[in-house]
């Protein structure tokens, strides 16, 4: 008894005001923040992709590849958290037998698998199937076998097949734009549509999600294109690497201006949640909120990429301002999630106090894990591109 | 036996027994064994209750037994961080905030309030789940786990709950905790295995000054109607528009 009383003034140290008694525990924990974060950077660089496909971005041919392998490499992983972080994992799967449809949670199930099957993996199969054909014929030993079965047994690779294929992904790239819209908007959505937490509660939350998604994704595989180029030592193409810089500026500021708008309006309409959120922002999220997501996290990187992109310099200034400002939007993204999902719960629904979040670093739950989590889309995306080469077979559009 | 019984004899025994059983005999022709039990499935028919609750704050008197028995009664796990119900005390000074505090959810009571004299008033509140008729908790539960009962009751399925804690997140009331070791949420069910039998929930079993009253929305015989009718109600958080289905008597806008 003596050691449940010590555990519960441990726990409630660090209440101020009142807090609900069953609120001592924060219940969605670093999982939860990881997981908006991993399909973010799906939706981003799929859009990223789209760019080049649909609105024929020709700087942007180079990457077209990294990002949709970018893409799988990141939805393979996004479920990961949230598997982990289920109290009773193994009846994980009841949410696709039998789902109940007035979930939001259940329902993102099916955008997830619709995401996945339909657009993304068909999309990277026709793309990919000219070369599977080609690199079957041309390899030997297992990675023939692979390529074998890679192709599905379409290998027809005459100039009617091929022009068939650049037909259907185009559609399936029309079908994905709306998709990746769909599967970042909806996590927007799970966290938005609870009326009980103020924090959370804008129908702006959706769309704040989708452009911080665009932005994270731009910036992640610029950060890839230029990373890889280097331990690669090929020459980076500067104009495809100045429409990164250029679509990441136009996304941050449409996305900074929504964020904005949001934070506006909450101060504005001034609701009976005001106080104590105004108090944690000033408190508990002073760091996370105000120093890591909007000053790193935007305002800097902000004016880096307009000098960078605009600036009269040396290209390898030019990178160098790029690579910092990538790295600097992906803390002030995933500060935007962590800001979201832990910062909804921070304070009380009695709007009479406030909580902390103590961070473990072991255990299911911890931050070992959520590393992983993070790094686990960077090694299949590498495993990918050994087996799938992104740089190689890359042909303008159409021939 | 004669002193133990002194205007019995045997002959008067006989008859009496005969009685009886002539007695019983007749009931058991014409009493319909399956009718009776079709009377009794009516009784437990569950589309025939509509469970609430209604809690009366002047009466409250902050005593933490309503919280002891419901976690004796329900398994809940004894650490001051899950509660199925719990009692604040509200102290509203004369200038300034109002102060709200549950120690270990009112279960060892509360320490004296000093400085009297700066004090407009204080008041306890009992808070449970709220049974929402249209409960946010329900809406979002993923695999259905968490369901609303035909009697009016919300329960959650803890042979299918995977642990998510959406339910957690959208309840307004926070009166959801996830149980840790069961690891699925966890929640008052207004002692759903007492109140199908016809009795009481244990936390107004056990309250001594009637501040919980439980019975049924639909029936005029019940207690609860009466209390609605006395007294003026709020319920928590109405802008929410989860229909709650616990009726506070006497509280403020301070009670949320």
């Amino acid at each position: 008894m003596m050691d449940l009383l010590a555990t519960a003034g441990e726990t409630l140290s660090g209440v101020t005001g009142y807090i609900y008694p069953n609120e001592y525990e924060l219940h969605w924990s670093i999982l939860i923040v990881v997981y908006p974060y991993l399909t973010g950077l799906v939706a981003g660089a799929f859009i990223l992709a789209s760019l080049e496909r649909v609105f024929k971005v020709k700087a942007l041919q180079p990457v077209y590849r990294l990002s949709l392998l970018g893409a799988l490499a990141f939805l393979i992983v996004a479920p990961l958290p949230l598997l982990a972080h289920l109290g009773r994992p193994e009846r994980a799967l009841e949410m696709f037998l039998t789902p109940h449809t007035s979930s939001a949670m259940a329902m993102f199930g099916f955008v997830y698998a619709w995401y996945l099957m339909v657009v993304l993996l068909l999309e990277i199969w026709f793309d990919y199937r000219h070369d599977f054909v080609v690199w079957s014929n041309s390899s030997r030993g297992w990675r023939k076998i692979v390529y074998k079965i890679l192709t599905l047994g379409a290998t027809d690779i005459s100039p009617k097949a091929l022009a068939w294929d650049e037909k259907i992904g185009r559609v399936i790239t029309i079908i994905g734009i709306p998709s990746a819209f769909l599967l970042h908007g909806y996590v927007g959505f799970i966290f938005g549509s609870v009326k009980a937490n103020p924090w959370w509660s804008s129908v702006l939350m959706p769309i704040v999600f989708l452009f911080s998604a665009i932005v994270s994704g731009i910036a992640i595989i610029l950060l890839l294109y230029l990373l890889m180029s280097l331990l690669r030592g090929r020459q980076i193409d500067m104009s495809c690497l100045n429409k990164l810089g250029e679509f990441l500026l136009y996304a941050m500021i449409v996305d900074f201006s929504l964020e904005l708008l949001d934070f506006v309006h909450r101060l504005y309409e001034s609701e009976e949640s005001i106080n104590i959120l105004s108090q944690m922002i000033s408190s508990r999220l002073f760091i996370s909120l105000i120093v890591t997501q909007i000053i790193i996290g935007s305002a800097v990187p902000l004016v880096g990429l307009a000098v960078a992109r605009f600036a009269r310099m040396q290209d390898e200034m030019r990178r160098l301002l790029y690579f910092i400002c990538a790295v600097l939007v992906q803390i002030g993204i995933f500060s935007t999630r962590w800001n979201v999902v832990i910062g909804g719960q921070l304070f009380s629904k009695s709007l009479r106090g406030l909580t902390i979040y103590k961070l473990e670093l072991f255990g299911i739950e911890g931050l070992l894990v959520a590393s992983t989590m993070l790094i686990m889309p960077f090694v299949i995306l590498y495993v990918l591109s050994r087996v799938m080469p992104v740089w190689m077979g890359a042909k303008p559009r159409g021939v | 036996m004669s002193a133990q019984h002194p205007g019995m004899s045997r002959r008067d025994f006989m008859e009496n027994l005969s009685t009886k059983l002539t007695l019983w005999l007749t009931l058991a022709a014409t009493v319909d064994p399956m009718a009776l039990l079709a009377e009794a499935q009516k009784d437990n028919d569950p589309t025939q209750h509509n469970y609430a609750m209604g809690v009366d704050i002047h009466k409250c008197i902050g005593c933490g037994r309503c919280a002891v028995a419901c976690k004796e009664e329900n398994h809940v796990p004894k650490e001051p961080m899950f509660f199925r119900t719990w009692i604040e005390r509200y102290v509203v000074p004369i200038k300034g905030e109002t102060h709200v505090e549950s120690p270990n959810g009112g279960i060892n009571g509360f320490n004296q309030v000093e400085d009297d004299k700066s004090i407009l008033r204080t008041f306890f509140v009992p808070k449970l789940c709220n049974h929402c008729e249209q409960a946010p908790c329900v809406q979002v539960c993923p695999v259905g786990a968490t369901f609303t009962t035909r009697d009016g009751v919300v329960l959650v399925d803890e042979t299918y709950c995977v642990g998510c804690r959406y339910c957690i997140q959208a309840c307004p009331y926070g009166a959801r905790y996830l149980h840790p070791e069961e690891k699925v949420a966890d929640k008052c069910t207004f002692c759903y295995h007492r109140i199908t039998k016809g009795m009481l929930p244990a936390c107004v079993e056990v309250c001594p000054t009637q501040a919980r009253v439980f019975g049924e929305l639909d029936k005029s015989s019940s207690p609860l109607l009466r209390f609605l009718r006395f007294n003026e109600v709020n319920v928590l958080k109405p802008w929410l528009n989860t229909k709650p289905k616990v009726f506070y008597a006497g509280a403020d806008g301070e009670v949320i």
